[in-house]
């Protein structure tokens, strides 16, 4: 008994605690290789991709995206919401919290709301 | 629980190198400057920008020795945007560029220096676990079903390199993965990234079993390709 929950504690000790980290310092991190460092969809991966990242300061298109839709598209990827596999899922990589806020972030990007901008 | 062990099993293989050969003395004073050979990997974005260079603290679980003897000695280019990627990119007119000036040739070695640091590096193994965990089964998979699966399905080309003018740049080539690592990392790798390097900017793309083992085919049949030879 005592010998298990000095197992147990060692091994939530011992599990990772990732920080949680911007919105800012995430998209710098994950989303300019693809989305640019300007946020218009214009990343340094771009070239040969057949379709190409949405431009996240278009106002116009990124209003009709709700958050929910925007979470979901984050967290799972392209596929799940019928758009391209070449927008990955980010769900292993960032933390509920941090999808949230990244959300929030994209709509400082395009100066939008959902349903009008 | 992990770390300590790993913590361990590291120390052991650092203990156990430093007594075998003059290995460790070349990594200490020339490549630990910009080469973790410690770990544990980079746990907040902080640490990861900082990273000057690949991790070298699994080496042994990661690359093949003979690759490591060869590209030593005449280093090449890997990672086409370099480390970290948005660091050597600036916006041009049409998208974003690297840009070359940031980046610098690789320190090469003698020889004899290159065996030393190859042996040494191979006796870092502190992520068995995640290797012993792939099977590779001997199927193969022709070239081209192999770069369907990379390309299309899988979305893979995003950010690597299949052919040296082909693929995205935020990754490294992997035209030359088949020589350079070992057929079991690719696997454990593309399973989870993660697991491997926690901050990563490779997704976890949750690719199925049947698929790790076309990839790991493929990549293994790509580089044997003429055009691929390095
Ligand atoms: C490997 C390249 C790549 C990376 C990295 C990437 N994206 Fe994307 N993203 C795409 C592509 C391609 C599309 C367009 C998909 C389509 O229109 O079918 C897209 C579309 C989107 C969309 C619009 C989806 C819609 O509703 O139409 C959002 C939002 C988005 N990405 C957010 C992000 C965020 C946030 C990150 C970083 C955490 C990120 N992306 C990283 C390639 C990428
Ligand atoms: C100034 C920083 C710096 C120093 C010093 C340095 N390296 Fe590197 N090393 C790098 C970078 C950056 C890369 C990635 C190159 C690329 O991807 O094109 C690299 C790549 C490597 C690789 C290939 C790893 C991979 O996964 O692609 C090996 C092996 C390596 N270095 C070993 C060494 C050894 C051994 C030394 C000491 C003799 C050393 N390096 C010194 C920066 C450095
Ligand atoms: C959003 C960009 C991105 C996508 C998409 C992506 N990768 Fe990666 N990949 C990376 C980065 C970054 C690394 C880390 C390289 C390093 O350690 O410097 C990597 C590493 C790897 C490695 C190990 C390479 C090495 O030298 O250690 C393999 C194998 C690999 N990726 C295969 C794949 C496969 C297969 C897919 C598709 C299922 C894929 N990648 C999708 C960015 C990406």
């Amino acid at each position: 008994m005592g010998n298990k929950l000095i197992f147990l504690a060692l091994f939530v000790l011992s599990l990772p605690a990732m920080a949680r980290e911007s919105a800012k310092d995430n998209y710098r991190t994950y989303c300019v290789q693809c989305h640019g460092m300007a946020g218009n969809g214009k990343g340094v991966n771009i070239r040969d991709m057949s379709v190409q990242p949405r431009d996240h300061t278009d106002a116009k298109a990124m209003s009709t995206r709700s958050d929910d839709t925007l979470f979901k598209v984050i967290k799972e990827g392209g596929l799940s919401i019928d758009k391209s596999v070449l927008m990955p899922p980010w769900g292993d990589t960032l933390s509920d919290d941090e999808i949230r806020d990244m959300a929030q972030y994209l709509r400082t990007l395009c100066k939008c709301k959902y349903g009008g901008s | 629980m992990n770390k300590l062990l790993i913590a361990l099993s590291l120390t052991c293989g650092l203990a156990q190198a430093s007594w075998a050969d003059g290995g460790m003395d070349i990594l200490k004073s020339q490549c630990s400057s910009c080469h973790n050979l410690t770990g544990p990997a980079p746990q907040t974005l902080k640490e990861i920008w900082a990273r000057k260079g690949p991790d070298l603290f699994y080496a042994g679980n990661r690359y093949r020795k003979e690759w490591l003897i060869q590209w030593l000695q005449n280093p090449t280019q890997i990672r086409p945007a370099g480390e970290f990627y948005e660091d050597h990119i600036k916006p041009g007119p049409k998208r974003d560029v690297v840009d070359p000036s940031t980046l610098k040739p690789h320190v090469a070695l003698s020889k004899a220096d290159a065996e030393a640091v190859a042996d040494t590096l191979m006796t870092l193994k502190p992520k068995s676990d995640l290797i012993a965990k792939e099977k590779i089964d001997d199927g193969t998979v022709s070239l081209s079903m192999g770069e369907m699966a990379f390309d299309k399905f899988l979305g893979c080309m995003a950010c690597h390199r299949i052919e040296p003018d082909y693929g995205g740049l935020s990754g490294p080539e992997l035209y030359t993965a088949g020589k350079r690592l070992q057929p079991e990392y690719m696997a454990s790798y593309i399973r989870s990234p993660q697991a491997w390097d926690p901050k990563i900017w490779m997704p976890n793309k949750h690719v199925s079993d049947g698929n790790i083992q076309k990839l790991v085919h493929y990549l293994e049949a790509l580089s044997k390709e003429k055009e691929n030879g390095k």
